[in-house]
């Protein structure tokens, strides 16, 4: 077992513990918490996987940004942010949820099983490579993404002037 | 010429390998004792940033500031960590303990995390990711999350509020400081901060000197000094977040708010004022890291001249001078920026330099003419609706026509 498989196997339980903690815990603030420590295990996924800019990008905008939103939320509301009902943390339909999540699991992990990629040792970036270059390249270029990317720019600025629209003070 | 740090380095590669330990091992011993190197050295710096910050605002203050333990007062920051060490250790009751014990360690750490990416000098840096002015925004995220955890765990009104206003200025501050930080990274051309240091041969400072001061503004905003610290503004919420927090843990609030002025000084000091550059710096590394320091101090001391000169900001106004001001105005540097980087691609350096602070010079004009023109405007409206000064009625009967003249300017 290399070291990378056991960071990868500390950070896939931490990730995914914490992401447990996050529906199961009944004080809204330390599940928002938990929230911030499982978005934290995904970036050092992206960091294991040598993709640094996603790995930052995802603490600037799902813990910088995110968390810190919900987290301001939650605080506006009740100093009690707590659950208090002493009823199970689960409805009439946890069954089903069972039942999908199982299948849905078992469909991914055959269709991984069939893709020949799993067992090939991740290969070292090429010297001289930069990655970050690549994506600002192929991010405008228009042989490669252009046409989301700009889509993608238009409909974050409608819901900018959407939310300014709708905060706006008419008098 | 070889610095002792690479020297020593070398050395311990040897001996490790010669007791037989795997490569990888070996670098993450390497990688290990230098973090816990770089962290104690700054650490200890905190100590003595404690004495530099109470003899300086002392001068600003007309004082003496302390004086009487060890030459000028030298020893009396160990004398005052001896004092947060043995104080009571007290939690409110109803304090979330977990998160209430976290907070001082996470906005003390972020700090610490900061300075892996600063390079000291030409072959004495932490770590060169090519992200590195990303990096830089997203620890400084993590630190709010820090003062957020603070303020609500502490049971208390006022360190909640204390933490409201600390959302409301911090992720404001942070838009503009995303944009501007792209002006350094166009100039460059990379977002490694080493690649910044290294394209420095003239200062950024000369070539985007908006940049720098929307930097410099930006960042005072985030490590929450004055006149811009109503997030610990004393005669409205009292101390704001850290108001229940005793003996080391307020300690650790204090540090990290000491360390974090002296990291953004560095910080300011790397991105455009050349960093460790300097006369004879790439020859004898070790000068590389006294002309960082040097740098760093120096604008460590603006930032307290700024902290001890200017009263405190209003929120409203705070937040009017970021979304009004300075958002639109690094959206305009950048793009003026980014235009003339285009225009003037393969301009010999001197030409390229002159050309991007005529360009700035030209934005810092029209902004001042802007704002000149609003000033006037609302003063004004101020007095067109009150009477400034109180004039008896039959001196304001007599000259009715020249005072409508004299108050209006």
């Amino acid at each position: 077992m290399t070291a990378l498989q056991i960071i990868f196997i500390l950070v896939a339980a931490m990730t995914l513990g914490a992401g447990l903690m996050v529906v199961t815990t009944r004080n809204l603030v330390h599940a928002a918490l938990w929230l911030v420590l499982s978005l934290f295990g995904i970036a050092v996924f992206y960091v294991l996987l040598n993709a640094g800019f996603l790995a930052v990008a995802q603490v600037v905008i799902y813990i910088g940004a995110i968390a810190i939103l919900m987290i301001f939320a939650i605080m506006l509301t009740r100093r009690e942010a707590v659950d208090g009902t002493p009823k199970s943390q689960v409805n009439a339909n946890w069954l089903w949820g069972l039942f999908i999540s199982l299948v849905l699991f078992g469909g991914l992990i055959w269709i991984f099983s069939q893709w020949p990629g799993t067992s090939v040792v991740m290969p070292d970036l090429p010297a001289g490579l930069d990655p970050l270059r690549l994506l600002g390249q192929s991010l405008v270029s228009p042989n490669a993404y252009v046409l989301p990317f700009e889509l993608a720019s238009v409909l974050l600025l409608a819901a900018l002037v959407g939310a300014i629209v709708v905060a706006w003070d008419r008098k | 010429m070889v610095d002792p740090i690479t020297l020593i380095a070398t050395w311990l590669t040897g001996v490790l390998s010669g007791w037989g330990l795997a490569p990888g091992l070996v670098t993450f011993i390497l990688k290990l004792l230098g973090v816990v190197a770089v962290a104690s050295f700054v650490l200890v710096l905190d100590i003595f940033l404690v004495w530099v910050e109470r003899k300086t605002v002392a001068r600003f203050q007309d004082r003496l500031g302390p004086n009487r333990l060890g030459p000028w007062g030298l020893v009396q920051p160990i004398a005052d960590v001896i004092k947060l060490l043995i104080k009571e250790d007290i939690t409110p009751v109803g304090a979330d303990i977990l998160v209430y014990n976290l907070a001082p360690i996470l906005a003390l750490a972020t700090v610490l995390l900061l300075w892996a990416v600063i390079p000291f000098a030409p072959t004495i840096l932490g770590t060169d990711i090519n992200v590195g002015v990303l990096y830089i925004i997203a620890v400084g995220a993590i630190g709010t999350l820090g003062i957020i955890m603070a303020g609500w765990a502490s049971n208390n009104k006022y360190a909640l509020l204390g933490a409201f206003r600390t959302v409301a200025q911090m992720v404001s501050y942070e838009v503009p400081m995303v944009i501007i930080l792209l002006v350094p990274v166009i100039l460059a051309r990379s977002m490694g901060i080493n690649d910044i240091v290294d394209q420095q041969s003239v200062w950024y400072i000369v070539m985007a000197p908006l940049a720098a001061i929307i930097f410099f503004i930006t960042s005072i905003a985030e490590i929450g000094r004055a006149p811009f610290d109503l997030t610990e503004a004393e005669s409205e919420i009292v101390a704001g977040f850290h108001i229940e927090y005793t003996g080391m843990k307020f300690g650790l609030f204090y540090a990290g708010e000491l360390l974090h002025a002296l990291t953004v000084s560095a910080l300011f000091s790397t991105l455009f004022l050349g960093g460790w550059r300097g006369p004879f710096a790439e020859q004898v590394p070790l000068l590389g890291v006294v002309y960082l320091f040097i740098k760093a101090f120096f604008m460590y001391w603006v930032i307290m001249w700024v902290k001890y000169t200017f009263p405190r900001i209003r929120i409203d106004h705070m937040l009017n001078f970021n979304w009004k001001l300075l958002t639109p105005l690094s959206l305009a540097v950048l793009i003026v920026t980014a235009i003339l980087d285009k225009v003037m691609v393969g301009a010999p350096l001197w030409v390229y330099t002159l050309g991007m602070l005529a360009g700035n010079l030209v934005v810092g004009w029209i902004t001042l003419t802007l704002l000149r023109r609003f000033a006037r405007k609302e003063r004004q409206r101020v007095v067109g609706e009150v009477r400034p000064v109180a004039v008896p009625p039959f001196v304001a009967a007599a000259s009715s026509e020249t005072s409508t003249s004299t108050t209006t300017p």
